[in-house]
């Protein structure tokens, strides 16, 4: 057993998709989406994972529960290697680690009832039999603040803020311990998205669960999160605690990142300094050698297109990898 | 320079009408920069298409009101001489650039098509100018690129060859209907920058249509805030964001979490949902059932646009009291 007090923990996560070709569908290359990231989640925090489309941070939350094969690396879980675990043991693991998907529309079956939809991990797992599965539902919805007699409905009765709620029942539904949420809020409109932070927000304080928060809007990822974990192209850049990260982000990218999201306040936002990043992200096919960032740096040196910076420690849990700091 | 009266956009589907914009009005000034902010279905992409007549027919018809462009009303003209303003002097951009660029053509062909088409340019000019345009967007390259397929771009330079097509006629207005919502936010700074700039340069007025409330503040001279195919609340970007007196703008704006403040500030929740807009009653006011603050009055009469102040307007029965009311829920 390991006890540095992590509920969940990844060290050196690699996960390549290979890239195929020709009618022999031949391996020609490799999709480096996450390439060496290590980091940890305490019981009880909520870490945020945000970064821009391609960096993996989505990869990262499947890696973690088990949903792709993993290239290299490890996971622990409670301080043990889930790694390679298999059958009945990793069918037991699901019932603690739980997913909520971005896309409220396409996560939902639209031939099942909500009930049957938030119940059917309760059948799956043994959890419930014929009364106590009615209760038990009757539960999940009033958990989401939805009534309970809207179980035999279906899923297009629904709006999207109602569904991502149904998406949220359904995953509390086996008490998981740690739950992944994959960008969802940033499918629903602004005052709906404020509805589901304030739920996801009361049920980690009422249940006591754990979250990883992925998401690219940084304004909520802050809101939401203890320690926010910045991603780019497969590797993590900078991470600290969320009032650190913001008041004083060290990566040239973080900066940028940061820079990039106005704030809904005009006095406010022409105060602050702005830095424009040229270009677009590189391909996580052929990410470029040295610092991947080195390409969209104004601060760039000879170093930086060299050799890879390590990710160091800054003190306070602030981690940043770069040359420069 | 563009003034939208009493705009009355409806839908006849099988539910029912749909006032997708039911009694809109607001203007444009030259070289201004206007938002129209809302959430989804509240009508906004609809006025501007409406703006364009654009509007799909069935099941949509612009059914009322005017749109005093240039002096002249747009509703008025054949579809003829509104094809000489269409693209040529108002232009637009759309959410999507791959769904509006045409697949299996180069994109020197497609930009350069609509300056033989609009601007009688002979080919060798129009491809030479089509260079020009690509270039002035920011696009590395440029001159080699227009033999290149829209699929050999990425979303953000897709977006920016829509903006490059939008401005090959040198337009006067143009709208942007959430220009940034399908790319990343360092690609959407680069675009807003872009925008701006090519606004100021060309001395064009903008209509930014988003639900991002930060785009917003950053570049907006104007904010027209809808709900319902409705505007409740118009004025100066300084002036809503400082002085907001309708309860919906209050709520958006204190819905979205900021960087600057505190995280542990609570974020203030709206209530509720949308209204169905086939079956919203034109007698009381829209936003009334998810209001904190809503009184009986509220679900009897429909608050018209009332001036308020140096160029702010509101529609509130309780605009007066709205802003003690609110900072008041805010504290706890």
């Amino acid at each position: 057993m390991r006890t540095d007090g992590y509920l969940v923990e990844v060290k050196n996560l690699v996960k390549y998709f290979p890239l195929l070709a020709g009618v022999m569908r031949r391996k020609i290359a490799d999709i480096k989406a996450v390439d060496g990231v290590s980091f940890g989640v305490k019981q009880g925090e909520v870490v945020g994972l945000v970064g821009e489309s391609g960096c993996g941070k989505t990869t990262v939350g499947r890696c973690i529960l088990r949903l792709y094969d993993i290239t290299a690396g490890n996971i622990y879980f409670q301080g043990k290697d889930i790694t390679n675990i298999e059958g009945e043991e990793l069918r037991r693991l699901r019932r603690d680690m739980q997913l909520i998907f971005q896309d409220p529309y396409a996560s939902l079956d639209p031939r099942m009832t909500i009930g049957d939809i938030i119940g059917e991990p309760l059948l799956v797992h043994g959890l419930a039999q014929d009364k106590e599965y009615k209760q038990k539902v009757a539960e999940l919805l009033e958990l989401v603040e939805l009534e309970p007699r809207m179980a035999v409905r279906y899923p297009h009765e629904f709006s999207g803020g109602q569904r991502q709620r149904i998406g949220i029942a359904r995953a509390l539904a086996t008490r998981p311990k740690f739950i992944v949420c994959d960008e969802p809020v940033s499918a629903l409109d602004v005052s709906i998205q404020a509805q589901v932070i304030k739920l996801l927000k009361q049920l980690r304080e009422e249940l006591g669960l754990t979250y990883l928060f992925i998401a690219h809007d940084l304004s909520v990822v802050r809101y939401i999160s203890d320690r926010v974990v910045v991603m780019y192209l497969g590797k993590i850049v900078e991470s600290a605690e969320s009032e650190d990260l913001y008041n004083k982000p060290l990566h040239p990218y973080t900066q940028a990142l940061l820079s990039a999201v106005p704030i809904p306040c005009p006095e406010v936002d022409r105060q602050r300094t702005r830095i424009l990043l040229v270009g677009d992200v590189p391909s996580p096919l052929f990410p470029p050698r040295g610092c991947r960032f080195h390409t969209r740096c104004r601060l760039a040196k000879a170093e930086c297109r060299e050799k890879e910076p390590e990710l160091k420690n800054v003190g306070d849990e602030h981690q940043v990898a770069c040359h420069l700091v | 320079m563009l003034e939208v009266k009493d705009l009355k956009t409806y839908f006849y589907i099988r539910e029912g009408t749909l006032r997708a914009v039911d009694g809109l009005s607001y203007s444009v000034k030259k070289g201004e920069f206007v938002a129209l902010v809302g959430e989804s279905a509240c009508g906004k992409s609809v006025s501007a298409l409406s703006i364009m007549r654009l509007i799909p027919y069935p099941p949509g018809i612009i059914v009322g009101g005017e749109i005093i462009f240039e002096g002249r009303d747009l509703l008025k003209l054949s579809e003829e001489e509104m094809r000489s303003i269409r693209g040529n002097r108002i232009a637009m951009v759309f959410q999507e650039p791959m769904t509006s660029l045409n697949p299996v053509l180069t994109v020197g062909r497609q930009i350069a098509e609509s300056l033989e088409l609009h601007r009688g340019m002979a080919k060798e000019e129009a491809r030479v100018e089509a260079g020009k345009l690509l270039k002035l967007v920011g696009i590395p390259d440029a001159e080699r690129r227009l033999e290149d397929y829209p699929y050999q771009f990425s979303g953000g330079m897709q977006q920016r060859i829509m903006i490059a097509m939008a401005l090959s006629c040198n337009p006067v207005l143009l709208i942007a209907d959430e220009p940034t919502t399908s790319v990343d936010v360092t690609v959407q700074a680069q675009l807003m920058e872009l925008l701006n700039n090519l606004r100021s340069q060309f001395h064009m007025s903008v209509i930014l249509i988003t639900h991002n409330l930060g785009l917003v503040a950053r570049y907006a001279d104007r904010v027209n805030v809808m709900y319902a195919g409705r505007l409740v609340e118009s004025g100066l970007t300084d002036t809503i964001y400082s002085h907001p007196h309708h309860p919906y703008t209050v709520g958006l704006i204190t819905s979205v979490p900021r960087l600057d403040l505190p995280r542990q500030r609570p974020l203030y929740v709206i209530p509720g949902l949308p209204p169905d807009l086939t079956r919203l009653s034109p007698n009381i006011c829209a936003f009334a059932p998810r209001c904190r603050f809503a009184i009986s009055k509220c679900t009897e009469q429909r608050p018209e646009l009332e001036q308020i102040g140096d160029e702010h307007w509101v529609a509130c029965f309780r605009h007066k009291e709205i802003p003690e009311l609110t900072a008041m829920e805010c504290e706890q």
